[in-house]
């Protein structure tokens, strides 16, 4: 690493004192990255872009807005109304929460197709996980703060969750609520945390480039870099493979947003938060909805455990069993390309989200239950069973000698 | 082979949830709306009609608490006309400087008036129901406009083996079917200055219309910037696209 020496004076003199601008060049412009990234490798930085559409948009809402129990709804309209294109901002960051975790989502079963959590990137990955998990809770309170029918039930629903909490649960719930129900001092803490929120994810993102520049992206062959021809220089390669996905991403962002922007909304959001009324199918967004299945599947005590307790430890261990990936999967080989068996595994799991998805969406009755109940339990066996025996089983594929070396052989194969 | 096992097992279980999910309200027909699609914009006729028929029919019960009269300017009512309509009612204002709340004529500014003082006022009025609000209607109902609509014409006689207590109405497009609100439209409820002829339907076509404006009043500014911007984006990527296969050309 040779610091460059820059023209620019002002440049230099400020470099000297804080080498910003060799840290720029050496992990923007320079920084060597895998010759052969498909483009599942967009999503990360289109999250990140992501990031920072929500963060600006929600500054200027938070302008507008106003967290309490009898005037939040109509300060939501009064930005769809009266704010000088309030209703863009607005729907901008509407559709925006629920483009981030489509592109999350992409960019984490990326991660699980290309062995990307595999060493040395384990700390990369489980940043990833907190990354996820702290969105949830921000898009959470986040679809509180309209104060419609779902954002009140939703949150009242959620919330009921702690209550689950064996001596201390009534207690929590009654802490986390600020009062005996959901109401205004509820809202009014969850608008500070939405708020907070997207900065510790920020400063999580900072962490996750920081853990990747240190071990460097995966690739899609997920062998390891070699040779200095396995590689390229970040600028302009991906700068310009990034900014056309960036395109293609706005299109169909935007589509939604101009074109279909309640497309992703919940009808009854529009109608204001009633304490009295309850609405007859409480369903949370749909970014959450196969989690929402998880806790739902659980329909019996288990000994002496009420199934409310287990649906919610059910719930938050599927995700937090995401963390433990890194060792349970024992196979050296990361990419699914040169393991016949898990890439099939792989795509039943897609399909079981889907399935837990579809279940989350729908009242807990009639062949639901037992769908949602069969789709859990694969979800589990998935990770803790499946996924630990095919380390042990499974025969991959030879890899191939390096990056280039693949490249290359592959080229031909087009020529002839 | 066990996933095509686990595979089929999966579309079995999902294929047998279809018909329990099916099971409900019957379809909701579907209306040709001039605000749907692209380029869709609001009927200005209509929504003048529609607004006659909220004005004369619906805001006996039902407010419009989100709108002001100023905000009809966006569907192309003039200034002339605004101060008109808002004149027709009263507000209370005030305190005056001797600390006194008096009564005046309504102006553009001021919000729609709605027809009862607070719910319990709705409430006693209205049999004990409580008449929504409609500003947000359109939005805040699965099916939207032609929910809307196939409610308005959707009253019949109840079938034999329902029995509809007093004071309700059979409508087979209400969830559990028993409304409260007794058929607002009947065969020409208002007289249409345009000569269109007030048929039950007409009505509600054009209320319908008109509240699909309350319920989005930015949707036509919203849908002309949308094919702007996405043509621009078209472009943009088409070009990016061009720039990444000539970057990339070299490498191999």
């Amino acid at each position: 690493m040779t610091a460059p020496t820059w023209k620019n004076p002002v440049v230099r003199w400020i470099d000297q004192r804080m080498p910003i601008f060799t840290l720029l060049q050496h992990d923007a412009v320079e920084y060597p990255t895998p010759k052969n990234l498909s483009y599942w490798w967009n999503f990360g930085s289109l999250a990140g872009i992501v990031l920072v559409i929500m963060i600006v948009t929600g500054v200027i809402l938070a302008m507008h807005y106003t967290p309490h129990g009898t005037m939040a709804f109509d300060s939501v309209e009064r930005i769809m109304r009266d704010v000088n294109y309030g209703w863009l901002i607005r729907y901008l960051h509407m559709n925006g929460a629920s483009m981030f975790f489509l592109v999350v989502y992409i960019h984490v079963f990326r991660g699980l197709y290309y062995g990307s959590y595999k060493a040395p990137r384990e700390l990369l990955w489980i940043i990833g996980v907190l990354i996820l998990l702290t969105m949830m809770a921000t898009a959470f309170m986040g679809y509180v703060l309209p104060w419609g029918q779902m954002s009140f039930w939703g949150a009242t629903v959620i919330t009921n969750l702690f209550s689950a909490i064996p001596l201390v649960g009534p207690s929590i719930v009654t802490w986390l609520w600020g009062g005996f129900s959901v109401d205004t001092p509820t809202l009014n803490r969850f608008y500070s945390l939405h708020y907070l929120l997207p900065f510790i994810i920020f400063a999580f993102v900072f962490l996750h480039l920081w853990a990747l520049h240190t071990s460097k992206s995966n690739n899609p062959l997920g062998v390891d870099v070699k040779q200095p021809g396995d590689t390229i220089p970040f600028h302009p390669y991906y700068t310009i493979k990034d900014t056309f996905g960036l395109g293609v991403f706005m299109i169909i962002y935007l589509g939604f947003v101009f074109f279909a922007p309640n497309f992703f909304g919940e009808p009854d959001n529009y109608i204001p938060a009633n304490p009295l009324v309850t609405p007859s199918h409480i369903v949370p967004e749909w970014y959450l909805l196969p989690f929402y299945a998880i806790l739902r599947a659980i329909t019996f005590n288990i000994w002496f455990i009420p199934a409310k307790l287990i649906g919610v430890v059910a719930m938050f261990a599927s995700i937090l069993i995401l963390l433990f990936l890194p060792w349970l999967d024992r196979s050296k080989v990361r990419s699914a390309r040169f393991r016949p068996i898990y890439r099939q595994f792989f795509w039943i799991l897609v399909i079981d989200t889907i399935v837990l998805g579809y279940v989350g969406a729908n009242p807990p009755e009639g062949n639901f239950i037992p769908l949602g109940q069969v789709a859990t339990a694969y979800y589990f066996f998935h990770f803790l069973i499946l996924i630990p025996a095919l380390s042990l089983f499974e025969r991959p594929k030879p890899l191939p000698e390096s990056i280039s070396a693949a490249v290359t052989k592959a080229m031909a194969k087009e020529a002839a | 082979m066990t996933r095509k096992a686990v595979l089929s097992a999966l579309a079995a279980l999902v294929l047998a949830t279809l018909p329990a999910a099916a099971a409900e309200a019957p379809k909701l027909p579907k209306q040709a709306w001039s605000f749907e699609g692209v380029f869709g914009a609001f009927d200005r006729a209509s929504t003048r009609r529609g607004f006659m028929v909220y004005k004369q029919v619906c805001a006996a019960c039902h407010s419009l608490n989100l709108l002001a009269y100023r905000h009809l300017m966006g569907v192309d009512f003039n200034e002339a006309e605004i101060k008109s309509i808002a004149a027709t009612v009263e507000v209370q204002d005030g305190p005056n400087d001797a600390g006194e709340m008096f009564m005046r004529k309504g102006i553009p500014s001021d919000k729609f008036k709605a027809p009862f003082a607070n719910e319990k006022a709705a409430r006693a009025a209205n049999n004990g129901a409580y008449p929504p609000d409609l500003s947000l209607i359109i939005k805040a109902r699965k099916g939207g406009a032609d929910y809307v609509h196939a409610l308005l014409v959707g009253y019949k006689d109840a079938p034999a083996n329902v029995k509809v207590p007093d004071g309700m109405y059979y409508n087979a497009y209400f969830a559990g079917n028993q409304l409260a609100m007794a058929p607002p439209l009947n065969e020409g409820a208002v007289e249409y200055p345009d000569g269109t002829k007030a048929t039950v339907d007409q009505m509600a076509k054009d209320v319908v219309t008109f509240l699909a404006w309350t319920a989005e009043p930015e949707m036509e500014e919203r849908k002309r910037m949308g094919v702007k911007v996405l043509l621009f984006l078209l472009v943009l990527t088409g070009m990016l696209y061009a720039l990444k296969r000539m970057i990339w050309a070299a490498v191999h």
